[in-house]
């Protein structure tokens, strides 16, 4: 039977050793997809405001500096970006600006971690500037209008009164972006990064074993994504104190009520 | 400066005085201002009233700078606005720190409120006194929660203002403004938004003020607050003020054509009917 034969050839002990006890290099690996993330999502959105903001700004430079940028990179694989700022960017340029291993102070990291997270956070950048865009230009002008009128400069108002509503609208997306982020980290492996696909890949090569690998694998993307949804879920709850949007419950909610009754959602909100 | 005034002065401390002189506005080649004169005078209520389109709320927006104006000049006490005489003496057009600045001393309370949803009755109050003129919190919560309270909302203060009606959010609108200390109040067709019941509980706030001598421009369709509260009404069509008047002779005996007929459609319904007349089919809102 063919169902028999899967099941004898799947190395269930392998694959549950690759999440009960994994090895060392493994956390590491881990920690790494992790910090890369976060480190790339931050860069990626501080450069979405930057952009967001040039592209309505009043200066047309700025504004087509923003549109250069964001078409630039969203019309070119993520992969090609990668390769380009590791290998392009010293070629260019003509000096080692990635070198193998680069001690800052607090330890050693490898330069394809640094040329890793600056192309990730180059890449999200242009996407979160779209979000960020859109998110700004929901606000209703009234809400400037009325905070300029108060004597507040533009400035104040956009920090105090626009940029905060516009969070709330930013992040659901910015949420689907950072999901992206944490399991697109894994295309850092062609360039050398040790992270989570990295060291599924090189055992792997030895074991030859590569159902079982990715299959923990998978499991251990999923458990990250399924943390970052539940932050995420709190974080929307935070920036909606007045509970102007009604949203429903999201997808980790949605998941609950079809393992829990219905009436859940309701006791989980009162 | 002082906070802690008491509670007849708490409203209106110092009233200034507001001039427009040929003041001219366009968007793009639609000019809506063709050379307006507005004196409003320190304490006096004035009107704006007009059809839809006559420019009546562009000139209340150039009086705060929410529009820049094209030509001409509008002097608060004397200093213009939205422009900085050099030392020289010369005009130029003022840097955004210079108008944010002129901004401080005039209110500006909006048709749709404009209400920072994220921020509770009270936060709305007391935000700008904080960020702009650099009120210590306990003091701008005391001075906001007094303003709540004369406008009556009191209980509200820590609601936000999707839990409010119309009118609750209206007032708290004014008393956002006026927690700025202002010296002139610029009303644009406050009322218009609002359900009939609600009218009156802001038409009432707005009364109390101008009994307090606060200067008031107040662009309306309101025609009986016009003519109980205004010292003046002002009729503007086509970009151009027709005719101006106490509202006794200005009701009564309007001169020209324009506002007679203006008069005639606004009136016959019922000078607090907020819905337009039908036979027009023309809208009542901007």
């Amino acid at each position: 039977m063919l169902s028999a034969h899967l099941i004898a050839a799947f190395d269930f002990d392998l694959f549950w050793s690759r999440i009960v006890d994994p090895s060392s290099e493994f956390w590491g690996a881990l920690w790494a997809t992790i910090y890369i993330s976060v480190l790339a999502q931050l860069g990626g959105v501080t450069l979405g405001l930057a952009s967001a903001l040039a592209g309505r700004s009043r200066f047309w430079p700025l504004r087509f500096i923003n549109g250069i940028y964001v078409t630039a990179i969203r019309g070119t694989p993520l992969i090609v970006q990668i390769f380009f700022i590791y290998f392009g960017a010293e070629l260019l340029l003509g000096v080692t600006l990635f070198p193998r291993e680069l001690d800052i102070g607090v330890g050693v990291i490898g330069g394809a971690v640094i040329a890793g997270i600056i192309a990730l956070a180059l890449n999200e950048g242009a996407y979160m500037s779209e979000i960020i865009r859109a998110g700004l230009s929901s606000v209703d002008e009234g809400q400037m209008e009325s905070s300029i009128s108060l004597g507040m400069t533009r400035r104040q108002a956009m920090r105090h009164i626009v940029l905060p509503q516009a969070a709330r609208i930013i992040v659901p997306p910015l949420g689907n972006q950072f999901n992206n982020m944490m399991k697109t980290s894994s295309l850092l492996a062609f360039i050398g990064v040790y992270e989570l696909f990295k060291d599924a890949e090189q055992l792997y090569s030895v074991n030859f074993k590569p159902v079982e690998l990715f299959a923990a694998v998978a499991f251990w993307y999923l458990v990250l994504t399924t943390i970052w949804g539940i932050f995420q879920a709190y974080l929307e709850r935070r920036l909606d104190p007045a509970g102007a949007i009604d949203r429903g419950p999201g997808s980790f909610g949605r998941l609950m009520a079809k393992v829990r009754p219905a009436a859940s959602i309701d006791g989980g909100k009162a | 400066m002082t906070s802690s005034t008491g509670e007849a002065g708490l409203l209106a401390a110092r009233a200034g005085a507001v001039t427009a002189r040929g003041v001219v506005k366009r968007f793009g080649s639609n000019e809506v201002l063709s050379g307006i004169d507005l004196d409003v005078g320190s304490g006096e209520v004035v009107c704006l009233i007009g059809p839809s389109g006559s420019g009546k709320t562009t000139l209340l927006r150039c009086l705060n700078q929410l529009e820049t104006i094209d030509a001409g000049v509008v002097e608060i006490d004397g200093v213009p606005l939205g422009q900085k005489r050099g030392e020289d003496g010369a005009l130029r057009p003022a840097k955004p720190k210079e108008v944010a600045e002129m901004r401080k001393d005039i209110g500006f309370v909006f048709q749709r409120f404009n209400l920072w949803p994220q921020k509770s009755a009270l936060e709305n109050v007391t935000l700008a006194p904080q960020l702009v003129r650099g009120a210590a919190k306990q003091e701008a919560e005391a001075y906001g929660r007094a303003l709540l309270d004369r406008v009556g909302l009191a209980d509200k203060a820590d609601a936000f203002p999707a839990k409010l009606s119309g009118g609750q959010q209206q007032r708290v609108a004014i008393a956002r403004a006026l927690a700025m200390k202002p010296k002139i109040m610029l009303f644009d067709e406050p009322t218009s938004a609002l359900d009939p019941e609600t009218v009156g509980e802001v038409l009432a706030v707005m009364r109390e003020l101008a009994a307090e001598g606060m200067t008031m421009v107040v662009v309306t369709h309101e025609m009986g607050f016009a003519r109980e509260v205004a010292d003046r009404v002002v009729m503007m069509d086509g970009g151009v003020v027709i005719e101006q008047g106490v509202p006794a002779e200005f009701f009564g005996n309007p001169v020209e054509d324009r506002t007679c007929r203006f008069l005639a459609r606004v009136l016959d319904t019922g000078a607090a009917a907020p819905p337009p007349p039908p036979q027009t089919g023309s809208s009542d809102s901007v």
